[in-house]
């Protein structure tokens, strides 16, 4: 792909293949610097949308819509002709710019997968096939002698998921291991090894040759950008490639704000205050029970990482609780450690990042946890007292469980936010750390207006 | 396990007769203790096979064997007050032999084949390209009794007896079957992990060289009981009709340990407690005030013989699945509360990741001294974990033996001999077979390949 500073000139490429792109490889187009940038927002407003989706907890068919939704609104262009050229240059500038740490790199493989995943479903029976020759997927349909003896088996499973199953259709056999998320999900028939996948459900496999493509090109292409690219281009793309990362990510609170940092001492008094619930959920466990499983560690310890709680005061703050429980001897032993790693202090010393909503929504906390997202992994009944025991009662109550009952979680949060502090959020609740600052900033402005 | 039972203590005087009185007083304390382990270490630990089982045929004189494979296998040991030594490593037998010997661990875990050896890990890494990587680990599963506190009444915590053990036999029954049939692995090794739970040891190639990702999809395909400890339902079986894997372990397993076993022997039906607790389970407020109704009325009149617990469950079943119950919801429930009370619940996180440590089978656990022996999953039903050899059994057996004869196979004469037979017989043997096997095949492809590429 070149970039230039003058007008394009039109590239004539008329190949009559499907809209969508394997983006196997860069084309070789040339691209204006505006549009280098332009068109890279545009789908970055597409993958952004797709993560909040996600977050929410939408299902198959309303993410199905909502891609399509995001598609038709951000990556149109008025030539038709330069339509798939936006979709493959953006992608490409945005593989550049999300190549360049493991954090980034796994957001953007996971956001593109998601994309290209519901954009095969859109595409025609047609078309779908030709991708598929297009993959050099090396599976042949099932022979109706064996389709004969496993047939009820189809039946069934189609049954179980709520599809009507359709004696015409075409399955592919292939060994689990290629249709890992349709295994997982229980939503394909496996017999010894094999898992027998229909023609409506082809994407998964699709997917997984998609998805491996593009993390090997990943790396790959942070080899580059690492080796060469960023120094050649660092008058002209770096600047652009390291903007885009940052405008839109937003803060990932892995370094504490210099001005907040908090004393053990205040702890009791911010976690009443500012604590967003699923913290102040752990933090009461944890002075109640004395104790915290793995999940829950990790969620509550990076947070007060994030807020500003230094590795000696983190370590004072687990202990006093744990020994309680199971000695001051067994803490040192068993657990120091997996807080000392928690800030880079051990292991492989990475600085972890305090968890994102997104994250603590999709985590499936199980027998005797505490993490996860208290709106969305709390019953009913436990959700309401939780609330009253914030101080949300009331209308403002029945506000936030409506949100519940729609899975908007983090609108959730917000209006909790919201009640408790009596202002609007407008931006919204998308980090337990921005729930902390939020909270913060409020009420010092609060403090000094009183003051003053 | 226990078709033949071990003999207790009294027993076994009885056998020595004149020594008898004498021998009251030296008759060795159950528990664990050091020295114990150290004797059990040095006569009865079953090296020789272990290490068989870890070469997976690469310890041969074939020329596809990697002689390196074993050694690049971590072990990990706990040690008396609780230090604990990572990244161990054996070139051979002799050498993994005299260390367990020499650190006597309290503990033996077994982790993953890395790509070098874990003990030069440091040296490898100042190479610049972070080499040291898992590239093999069996597939395992720990199940752990503490997990069903929510659903037994007999015990909690690390307690278990064999009112509650039965929800052990469901798991292995049921993940043992489906990954035969289902995923088509054949070697797979169940152990009692010596106080309150199962391991399950797959060893197949193909489970071996599974990614992380692949290991979550079994692992989530296994996951039906879900929810933390804030959610009120923690299993929602939804669609018209099961999924097959589920709906062959409710028939073939779930549904008569329930109805035949637990919910009599844990009374899950007796008091007005556990009462309320599984009516939770019906989504119909009316329906569950009705039974509520009956079963209060049947306490007062104690109108027949049969167990309450049983008469209330078939009061339940019958208002639920009967005709006029139309909504599929309040059928489905009878479903939703027997997998809640028996299905499965599995540490997830032990099976997700490749570099999950795992206790090896035939340590002895420190707290009840309990070896930690096979279960065969074909005849798990009898398998009784309050009669596993414990360590000062096993030493008063051989305090015995001695007195009758020298041997080097201390074990055959044992009751530690039926274990280590059914480990070499049923799993390590087959196991061998088609790891030589597999070896032959794809040495045979490569020359044939290599042929070909000669000839272009």
């Amino acid at each position: 792909m070149e970039i230039v500073r003058s007008q394009r000139k039109p590239s004539i490429d008329a190949s009559p293949t499907p809209t969508l792109s394997l983006y196997r490889s860069a084309p070789p187009l040339e691209v204006r610097l505006e549009d280098f940038e332009l068109y890279a927002i545009d789908r970055l407003r597409v993958l952004k949308g797709i993560s909040d989706g996600l977050a929410r907890g939408k299902k198959p068919e309303e993410m199905e819509n909502l891609v399509r939704e995001l598609w038709k609104t951000n990556m149109r262009h008025q030539d038709p002709a330069e339509v798939m050229n936006k979709d493959i240059i953006s992608h490409f500038v945005l593989r550049l710019v999300y190549c360049r740490t493991e954090e980034l790199r796994k957001w953007f493989l996971s956001m593109e997968t998601t994309l290209f995943r519901y954009r095969f479903r859109l595409e025609s029976l047609e078309s779908q096939r030709m991708l598929m020759t297009e993959f050099q997927l090396p599976y042949k349909a099932l022979i109706h002698a064996e389709y004969e003896t496993v047939k009820d088996k189809l039946v069934q499973v189609a049954r179980s998921i709520g599809q009507s199953s359709n004696t015409d259709t075409i399955f592919f056999k292939v060994p689990f291991e290629e249709v890992p998320d349709l295994v997982g999900s229980r939503r394909v028939f496996i017999l010894k090894g094999f898992a027998y996948v229909p023609m409506n459900q082809v994407v998964s496999l699709v997917v997984t040759q998609f998805r491996s493509n593009i993390s090997k090109a990943l790396v790959l292409t942070n080899r580059k950008w690492t080796s060469t690219i960023k120094e050649q281009e660092k008058d002209r793309l770096t600047p652009i490639v390291e903007a885009l990362s940052n405008s839109y990510l937003g803060p990932d609170y892995t370094q504490p704000n210099e001005s907040a940092e908090i004393s053990l001492k205040d702890i009791d008094q911010l976690a009443s205050n500012s604590f967003p619930l699923c913290m102040r959920h752990l933090f009461d466990k944890l002075r109640e029970d004395h104790h915290l499983k793995h999940g829950g560690r990790i969620q509550l310890n990076l947070f007060l990482k994030g807020v500003g709680l230094k590795l000696d005061d983190a370590l004072a703050f687990w202990k006093e609780e744990f020994s309680k429980k199971v000695g001051a001897e067994r803490f040192d032993k068993e657990y120091a450690y997996s807080i000392r790693h928690n800030y880079g202090k051990e292991g492989k010393r990475t600085d972890y990042t305090p968890f994102a909503c997104q994250k603590i929504i999709s985590s499936t906390p199980s027998v005797g946890d505490h993490h996860g997202c208290p709106y969305r992994h709390f019953s009913e009944e436990n959700l309401r007292a939780a609330l009253n025991k914030m101080g949300v009662g009331g209308r403002q109550q029945d506000e936030v469980m409506d949100k519940v009952r729609n899975r908007h979680y983090q609108l959730a949060c917000t209006l909790t936010f919201e009640a408790i502090h009596g202002t609007s959020c407008d931006t919204g609740i998308n980090h337990p750390n921005q729930y902390f600052s939020n909270s913060q900033k409020i009420r010092q402005e609060k403090v000094t207006s009183v003051e003053s | 396990m226990a078709k033949e039972r071990i003999p207790n203590e009294g027993d076994e005087m009885q056998i020595d007769g004149g020594v008898c009185e004498e021998r009251v007083a030296r008759a060795i304390p159950e528990g664990f203790n050091p020295d114990y382990l150290k004797i059990y270490y040095g006569k009865l630990f079953p090296y020789a096979d272990m290490f068989k089982w870890l070469s997976y045929g690469n310890d041969g004189k074939h020329p596809a064997c990697d002689h390196s494979y074993f050694g690049r296998r971590e072990f990990s040991f706990t040690l008396e007050n609780d230090i604990y030594i990572r990244f161990q490593s054996f070139g051979s037998a002799k050498e993994m032999e005299n260390s367990i010997k020499e650190k006597c661990p309290f503990k033996i875990d077994i982790g993953p084949v890395y790509s070098v050896d874990p003990a030069k890990r440091h040296a490898y890494a100042q190479g610049g390209n972070n080499v040291f990587a898992p590239v093999e680990r069996e597939l395992v599963f720990d199940i752990d009794m503490s997990d069903y506190d929510d659903v037994r009444y007999c015990c909690s915590g690390a307690d278990v007896c064999l009112e509650c053990w039965p929800l052990m036999t469901i798991a292995i029954k049921v993940i043992d079957t489906a990954l035969r049939d289902d995923f088509g692995f054949n070697h797979i090794l169940w152990v009692y992990s010596g106080r309150r739970g199962v391991h399950c040891w797959v060893c197949d190639s193909k489970a071996r060289r599974l990614n992380n990702e692949h290991r979550a999809a079994v692992t989530d395909y296994f996951h039906v009981y879900k929810g933390g400890e804030n959610s009120l339902k923690k299993v929602t079986l939804a669609g018209p009709v099961l999924y097959p894997f589920l709906a062959r372990s409710y028939t073939d397993v779930l549904k008569s340990f329930f109805e035949e076993k637990l919910l009599r022997s844990q009374n899950l039906l007796a008091s007005e407690e556990r009462c309320q607790k599984i009516l939770g389970f019906i989504p119909d407020e009316s329906v569950a005030a009705e039974l509520l109704d009956k079963w209060q009325g049947n306490r007062r009149s104690s109108i027949s013989k049969e167990d309450v617990n049983v008469v209330r469950w078939d009061q339940l079943k019958h208002m639920l699945q009967s005709g006029k119950q139309k909504i599929q919801g309040l059928r489905r429930c009878v479903e939703e509360i027997v997998f809640s009370y028996t299905y499965p619940r599995l540490d997830m996180e032990v099976s997700k990741h490749m570099n999950h440590l795992l206790k090896a089978p035939f340590c002895v656990h420190p707290k009840t001294g309990r070896v930690c022996v096979p279960i065969d999953p074909n005849n798990c039903e009898d398998f009784d974990p309050t009669t596993v050899p414990t360590l000062s059994h096993l030493l008063e057996e051989i305090n015995e033996g001695s007195m009758m004869m020298e041997s080097n196979n201390e074990w055959e004469r044992s009751s530690l001999g039926k274990s280590i037979e059914f480990f070499r017989s049923s799993f390590l043997q087959p196991l061998l077979k088609s790891c030589k096997e597999e070896m032959e095949s794809a040495y045979s492809a490569k020359i044939k390949q290599s042929k070909n590429s000669l000839s272009w």
